[in-house]
């Protein structure tokens, strides 16, 4: 029998594969399935801060003071009941996948400002989550703003949420930052007890027609998770903080080399969204098959086996590769030549 | 005794709190200012709450009043208790009915804000007209006096009912009291429940319709019996009054409070007494008051019971040293010689003395007073008991107006004060409706109410506009219960709040301000400047009366804080900081907790929010040194500018400049008629930003123009040379189309009278090559530009309108170069009506009759002071009426009938003088087509022609066509009114005018809800959307309106958007108008209702119509006489889901959030049903005609 269970921020899990925030949280049905398939935990769908102002906007100016000194009418709308904040009806979700679901729960929030909402940690705390990823969405754009400004950003949210909580907090990472061990390692010292590698930013698109900008989501593939093996490889061993790798693992063989690189866990999302809570079983098995065939006993011992600090070579996991990649290309027949 | 329970409450809350808690069925319809009593009791019952039987009573929105009242029937003989809510014309339409359940005797309470009837003009405001028309029904009629009393009394009511099984009309003034915030002592269920008896109950219902022991009832009778039937139930009415009495005794023993039939208020030895009923009665006693504790013998009856007139009780009441007696009544009888009760109490008088009962009879004297709300003051009470002193007592007088025609009026001393009013502390505010003054106002009251023993009352005026309403907020509060029911006056208010710097050039706020009083003021002007900004007649003011002048720049503190532009809890804290009416720290607490309670769980952070702004504001209050003498140089500018027309400068601008109570009787239209064209010379100044054209990069689409709910964007065509003394900076280009030879053109914004929403760059189609932000049209700060903006528009109006005949007026860009007839109306920002009604002005409007429903359309169409109909330059424009909510359609066909008649017999006239006016042109008069503009206008001539020629002609004929001449015009009839008037409750009248041949334009602006009474569910409110009355979503489909008239197959129907589709709409508008029979347009509507700011009207009528909620189509019967399918599918397969629509409006995503398994459902089946129509639509376009083949679709 192998062990698969692995640790990750402080919680020991049956194995590593957890979802990642996604609106397969949203039902309970939903949630149960994925346990039922095999998931060690359980990230639930992000509370976005940008979602709660514009609710909190909405209720101001529609619902909760409607006056707009019309003397036929005090207002428009009948005044809300039982209206419940989709805050309330996350902290709901908390509780409701705690009292079903055997597997820890993270909860996620996802914004970007100071101005109040990461407070609200304590609240998805009070309500049952076994842990909280922070995920801050960000894109520095801002000219003005140094690099360093841009990691104090993610420091600040974090320290103030730290304050807040006493469970372990995840951080959820963009790819684009100058030195990533080192922002790990402020992290560390800040007090988050992981990272998870990387957020996805969804790519603006436009629309040739009438010049106007879409907002699309495209789902991941493998070929996203290489990038984040990459930085796994590398920060494995060289923080105690627990790793999760989080974009573009869509297959056993995805999985696989996450934990060769390093990771903790692995989050699944588009795999799940696309084929269903079974492509869930169907890795946890493909790892335990792969185990099996090499003999190994457990995932402990795989995980960061292939990490930079093991390699002869460290330089595979660096600017090196590079070097090899660019010179190993050769166009097709019929192109150049 | 049970514990007294303070409350703070208006008294429509007061009222229906009893009435849901004592009854089964409740039966309602929206109207003013009776709907809040009906909203309260949906919301407590989709809240769960339960009546003292422990059942959730059932509430019910019917179609009409009418509906209501039969319901109510209904219920009643089913064995239920039911009552209703309602007001003015609502009463009318129940009349009916009302006279069925007393004819029945039936027990039941009717709760009446009661409010003026409609007659040379509408009006939402209270007095007795409405409950008097109903006095003849054999209700007994109930009146309170104030928001505690519309409480007792609705209890009261309901018990004496039960007992003596006559309906009662319990009735209030509407708006003084059913709007009056104040604080009352509430009555608990136990009380309600002992004063109701099971037994009369159980009576109730054995008397019911039951198949287990049936009756028949509602019989039909013969002349032999029908009489003594109706003299059957003459002991119940002799009876009444007694129980009316026994209940109000019952009443006192539980709760301490005695009421009497007639409570007589006033010196055991007076000499003079007032009998009054309603609010008036409550000043009058605070001024009897007064006048007694000042050496006069006084006093006054507060009529409770009015039907049945109990004369004993009422001659019992008068202290038997009365010489005169003055009888007020609020409403008036035309015609009459004198107002009711004034003759009921005349002919009581008259009896007792007759019969010995009265040693000497008492000179009486009848008056009217406080017609749709006219203020009624101590000082016309005074007035009033002054009168009474002479020998020659004034008969038919009225209060409270200058009769300078028939000289009916009392003068009255507008300064005096009684010394109940002095003892209050008065407070007044000035706010915008959107700045949160008036909300935050309710809530000091409650706060005031809640922290202290000191009795709270609150009153609010509102302007009649939509955008940019004013709200002038009334606090009274002081130790004894207050009874001023009237507003605060000059020299009164010990604090005056102006929350909006613009206030200064447009009110003369500081009138009302108390000696030693304090100003205080939101500006913008750093303390060391703010004395600067005062007109100087207010600088004055401020010395003279030693007010301490106070300046917050609270735009700041919120904005700060993160509060955007909502300042009033900043300014509420100011006040309570000032006041000194609680201890500052107490006063800051409690607007806290009020803060919380509002948003609590819900907005957390808003909490946070306004707290951060409480906290920042006392160190941003400053007192200004107030110096000896004024500084300022200007003066507030006159309401309107030079140039305006004699009528606008005497009449409009008196109203403007809120100085309407000073116009005499003489200077009033006798018949309500008024001139068009006033809105223009009201310039409002709302629009913190304003459009500004980019000439350079323009294609002159006209889109701009066209989307403009307030119409304050124009194109117009001229010369180059027209253009040589144009101001500097007027924009004007040549223009691009080819066919004007080189003709110039300009896009020119009204500065003063756009509002600001946007929508005119939203809809601007051009970008700027290398700068996609930049548009054609961009809206930039209005203050800098407004001077010289001003200029430009003046000029741009004083260049003629381009030849009407050589524009398009089938194109975007050519229509939009024809002058509108409809401008500047008082709509909301961004509304989604008006730019119909102004695109039908600018087509037709020459030649327009419009039938207006009561609705938001009547309202910012023809409320004083001003119209935003208008005339072209040769004084032609839309003639306009608004007859009634109901019976529009009804109206608008009257106008037809009356123009195709008369018509008919200008011709027959014309033939008979055919060889005097002349063969060729008699024959041109009656057979040439008017099927265009041009051949109208041609008409025109003709009719100039013939006009020219009558003169000339002695025969009694020329005469009699002289004066029908011009009904040889075609004229346009318009039906307009909104989805409550189309679907609900006028859809009778519609139905019928829809069957009929005539040629009406029925033009409904679907805002998917009533909109004008505060967006209440109509039977356009789409499913699952949530609107009062639907708390939990409508569950049922919209109806649809354009399918059941295409059933009639004769009527043209479309349905328009014009935001999806502009070049659709404006080709619907042509073709309705010359369809020669019935066309029914009917138009989304985006409204405020919907919950969306409305700078998103266009994007949602295009989300609308892509979601397959809207379609769009056309049903022409032309193309079924051309042998083709007469309808059009003009909207392509819905192309995203409906959710996504959804998602965008509260209306559908507040459901979400309180019960989202049922919204999932809503949504669900919303989408199906969007995507059932559109198919039911496409099917029916694809069926192939009898004798076709094969079917044929056609798109555009």
């Amino acid at each position: 029998m192998i062990d698969l269970s692995t640790h990750y921020l402080g919680l020991k899990l049956k194995n590593p594969l957890v979802p990642s925030a996604s609106p397969l949280s949203k039902k309970l049905d939903d949630a149960k399935r994925l346990e039922d398939a095999g998931a060690s935990a359980l990230v639930m769908y992000s509370l976005f801060e940008e979602a709660l102002r514009s609710e909190e906007a909405m209720l101001d100016r529609f619902l909760l003071d409607q006056s707009i000194g019309h003397a036929e009418s005090a207002g428009f709308m009948p005044s809300p009941q039982d209206y419940r904040s989709s805050l309330d009806h996350y902290l709901e979700q908390i509780h409701a996948l705690k009292s079903s679901l055997e597997i820890p729960v993270i909860a996620s929030l996802n914004g970007v400002s100071l101005s109040g909402w990461v407070e609200l940690g304590a609240e998805l705390q009070q309500a049952g989550a076994d842990a909280l990823e922070l995920n801050v969405y960000y894109v520095a754009g801002n000219i003005e703003q140094t690099g360093d400004e841009v990691e104090q950003r993610y420091l600040d949210l974090l320290k103030v949420l730290r304050t807040k909580v006493s469970l372990p907090i995840v951080m959820k990472l963009a790819p684009q930052f100058s030195s990533l061990p080192n922002f790990v390692l402020k992290l560390e010292e800040a007090g988050a007890q992981g990272v998870a590698l990387f957020n996805r930013f969804f790519q603006p698109d436009i629309n040739l027609e009438d010049l106007s900008i879409i907002d699309q989501l495209k789902l991941s593939n493998s070929s996203d998770s290489l990038l984040v093996m990459r930085w796994l490889a590398i920060l494995h061993g060289r923080t105690r903080l627990t790793l999760a790798a989080t974009g573009g693992v869509h297959t056993t063989d995805d999985a696989l080399k996450m934990l060769l690189a390093g990771a903790d866990v692995v989050h699944m999302a588009s795999a799940l969204l696309q084929h269903g809570s079974s492509r869930l079983t169907e890795i946890l098995k493909g790892i335990e098959a792969w185990l099996e065939a090499r003999e190994y006993e457990s995932v402990s011992q795989l995980k960061g086996s292939l990490s930079q600090q093991h390699q002869k070579d460290p330089s595979v996991f660096a600017r090196e590769s590079y070097i090899r990649v660019l010179d190993s290309f050769s166009p097709p027949g019929g192109v150049w030549r | 005794m049970s514990k007294p329970d303070m409350i703070t409450v208006d008294g429509n809350e007061a009222a229906a709190s009893v009435a849901y808690l004592c009854n089964e069925v409740i039966a309602i319809y929206p109207i003013t200012p009776a709907s809040s009593m009906g909203e309260l009791a949906d919301e407590w019952a989709a809240g769960g709450q339960k009546n003292i039987w422990g059942a959730v009573p059932t509430v019910i929105e019917m179609q009409s009043e009418a509906g209501a009242a039969g319901t109510v029937h209904g219920a009643l003989q089913g064995g239920a208790l039911s009552t209703t809510f309602t007001a003015s014309q609502g009463l009318l339409l129940m009349i009916p009915n009302m006279y069925k359940i007393a004819g029945e005797l039936t027990p039941t309470v009717f709760h009446i804000a009661a409010r003026a009837i409609a007659t040379h003009a509408l009006s939402i405001f209270g007095d007795h007209s409405d409950v008097m028309a109903a006095r003849s029904t054999g209700f007994a009629m109930l009146a309170s006096n104030n928001p505690q009393e519309a409480q007792d009394m609705a209890l009261i009511a309901q018990a004496a009912s039960l007992r003596g099984r006559l309906p009662v009309l319990h009735f209030f003034d509407g708006f003084r009291t059913s709007h009056e915030v104040a604080k009352i002592t509430a009555l608990d269920r136990e009380t309600v429940r002992a004063m109701l008896d099971d037994a009369l109950i159980a009576e109730h219902r054995a008397r019911s319709l039951s198949p287990e022991h049936p009756v028949l009832r509602g019989s039909s009778q013969n002349p032999d019996v029908f009489f003594q039937s109706r003299e059957r139930a003459n002991t119940y009415y002799n009876e009444f009054p007694a129980h009316v009495q026994a209940e109000m005794d019952r009443f006192a023993q539980l709760t301490g409070r005695q009421y009497r039939l007639f409570d007589y208020g006033g010196a055991v030895d007076a000499d003079r007494v007032v009998v009054i009923m309603g609010s008036g009665g409550d000043t009058v006693e605070e001024t009897v008051a007064h006048l007694n504790t000042h050496g006069e013998k006084t006093g006054v009856i507060k009529v409770r019971l009015f039907r049945p007139l109990d004369t004993q009780a009422l001659l019992a009441a008068l202290p038997k040293t009365v010489k005169s007696i003055a009888v007020l009544d609020r409403c008036k009888e035309p015609g009459a010689d004198g107002e009711p009760m004034y003759k009921d109490v005349l002919a009581a008088l008259a009896r007792a003395y007759g019969a010995g009962k009265l040693a000497a009879m008492p000179k009486v004297m009848g008056g009217r007073y406080g017609l749709a709300s006219k203020e009624f003051t101590p000082g016309m009470v005074k007035a009033v008991f002054d009168a009474m002193k002479t020998d020659m007592l004034k008969q038919q007088f009225t209060l409270g107006i200058t009769d300078d025609l028939t000289h009916l009026s009392l003068p009255w001393d507008a300064s005096f004060r009684t010394d109940a009013s002095r003892k209050n502390n008065a407070a007044i505010f000035y706010g915008l409706g959107s700045d949160g003054t008036v909300s935050a106002n309710k809530n000091s009251i409650k706060i005031i109410g809640e922290a202290t023993d000191l009795h709270a009352q609150g009153y609010f005026v509102y302007d009649s506009k939509k955008a940019g309403a004013v709200t002038v907020s009334h606090l009274r509060f002081g130790p004894d219960p207050i009874r001023s029911a009237y507003l605060i006056g000059n020299d009164e208010a010990a604090f005056v709040a102006c929350h909006q710097q613009f206030f200064l050039e447009r009110y003369d706020m500081l009138d009302h301000a108390a000696e030693s009083g304090v100003f205080l003021l939101n500006t913008q002007a750093p303390t060391d400047k703010a004395w600067e900004t005062l007109p100087r007649r207010m600088q004055q003011q401020i010395i003279n009366k030693k007010l301490s002048f106070y300046v917050i720049d609270a735009y700041q503190v919120a904005e700060q804080a993160g509060m955007g532009r909502r300042i009033n809890t900043v300014m509420q804290t100011c006040f309570f900081a000032i006041s000194g009416v609680l201890p500052r720290e107490q006063a800051i607490a409690s607007i806290k907790q009020a803060v919380e309670k509002t948003y609590g769980r819900k907005g957390r952070r808003l909490v946070e929010l306004n707290f951060k702004a409480i906290d920042a504001t006392l160190e941003n209050l400053h007192q200004v040194q107030v110096p000896a003498a004024p500084t300022s140089t200007w003066e507030k500018p006159p309401a309107v500018r030079d140039g305006a027309p004699e009528f606008v400068r005497r009449f409009t601008a008196e109203l403007i400049a809120g100085r309407g109570d000073a116009v005499p009787v003489s200077l009033m239209p006798v018949d309500g008629t008024f001139p068009l064209g006033t809105a223009a010379w009201e310039k409002r100044n709302l629009a913190l930003e304003i459009p500004v054209w980019e000439s350079d990069i323009c294609t002159q689409c006209g889109k701009c123009v066209y989307v403009c709910p307030h119409t304050a964007i124009r194109s117009r065509l001229f010369t180059e040379e027209a253009a040589a003394n144009a101001p500097a900076t007027f924009k004007h280009v040549v223009t691009r189309s080819k066919e004007f030879g080189g003709a110039h053109i300009s896009y020119q914004v009204a500065p003063e009278d756009c509002t600001g929403c946007g929508i005119c760059v939203e809809a601007c189609p051009i970008h700027d090559k290398s700068n996609v932000s930049r548009k054609a049209l961009n809206m930039s700060p209005q203050t800098p530009l407004r001077e010289a903006e001003r200029d430009n528009f003046s000029f741009f109006l004083s260049l003629p309108e381009y030849d009407r005949e050589k524009v398009k007026h089938t194109t975007i860009p050519g229509s939009m170069l024809l002058d509108p007839l409809f401008e500047f109306s008082g709509a909301c920002s961004g509304c989604g009506e008006t730019p119909y009604i102004r695109l039908a002005t600018q087509l037709f409007g020459d030649r327009m009759l419009v039938a207006n429903a009561t609705g938001c359309s009547s309202i910012y169409g023809g409320n004083l002071p001003t119209t935003p109909y208008t005339t072209n330059s040769e004084g032609r424009g839309p003639a306009w009426n608004n007859s009634l909510f109901e019976d529009n359609a009804e109206f608008g066909l009257g106008l037809r009938l009356a123009a195709d008649q008369l018509m008919c017999y200008a011709k027959e006239l014309v033939k008979t003088l055919a060889n005097e006016i002349g063969s060729d042109l008699a024959d041109q008069l009656l057979n040439i087509p008017q099927s265009s503009e041009p051949e109208i206008r041609t008409q025109r001539h003709r009719v100039a022609a013939l006009l020219d020629k009558l003169k000339s002609i002695s025969k009694p004929e020329a005469r009699s066509l002289e004066a029908v001449a011009e009904y040889l015009i075609r004229r346009s009839v318009w039906i307009i009114g909104g989805d409550g008037w189309a679907y609900d409750i006028g859809y009778g009248g519609l139905d019928h005018v829809l069957a009929q041949p005539h040629d009406v334009n029925l033009l409904v602006l679907d805002t998917e809800v009533y909109s004008n009474t505060g967006g209440q569910t109509s039977k356009a409110t789409p499913l699952g959307a949530v609107a009062k009355f639907s708390a939990g979503g409508k569950p049922a489909r919209k109806k649809d309106l354009g399918k059941l008239a295409m059933d009639y197959e004769h009527v043209y129907v479309a349905h328009v958007a014009f935001g999806a589709k502009d070049v659709h709409t404006l080709r619907v508008f042509h073709e309705a108008e010359s369809y020669p029979g019935p066309s029914l347009i009917i138009a989304y509507s985006p409204c405020i209702a919907h919950g969306v700011d409305l700078s998103n009207n266009l994007r949602q009528q295009d989300l609308a119509v892509k979601s397959g909620h809207w379609q769009l189509f056309r049903y022409d019967p032309r193309e079924r006489e051309a042998g083709k399918n007469p309808l059009r599918l003009d909207s392509p397969e819905p192309s995203i889901p409906f959710k996504e629509f959804a998602s965008t409006e509260t209306r559908f995503t507040m459901l979400a959030r309180s019960h989202p398994e049922e919204a999932a459902n809503f949504i669900k089946s919303a989408e199906a049903a969007a995507r059932l129509r559109y198919a039911e639509y496409k099917e029916l376009s694809e069926l192939p005609l009898p004798g076709e083949d094969k079917p044929e679709t056609r798109h555009d």
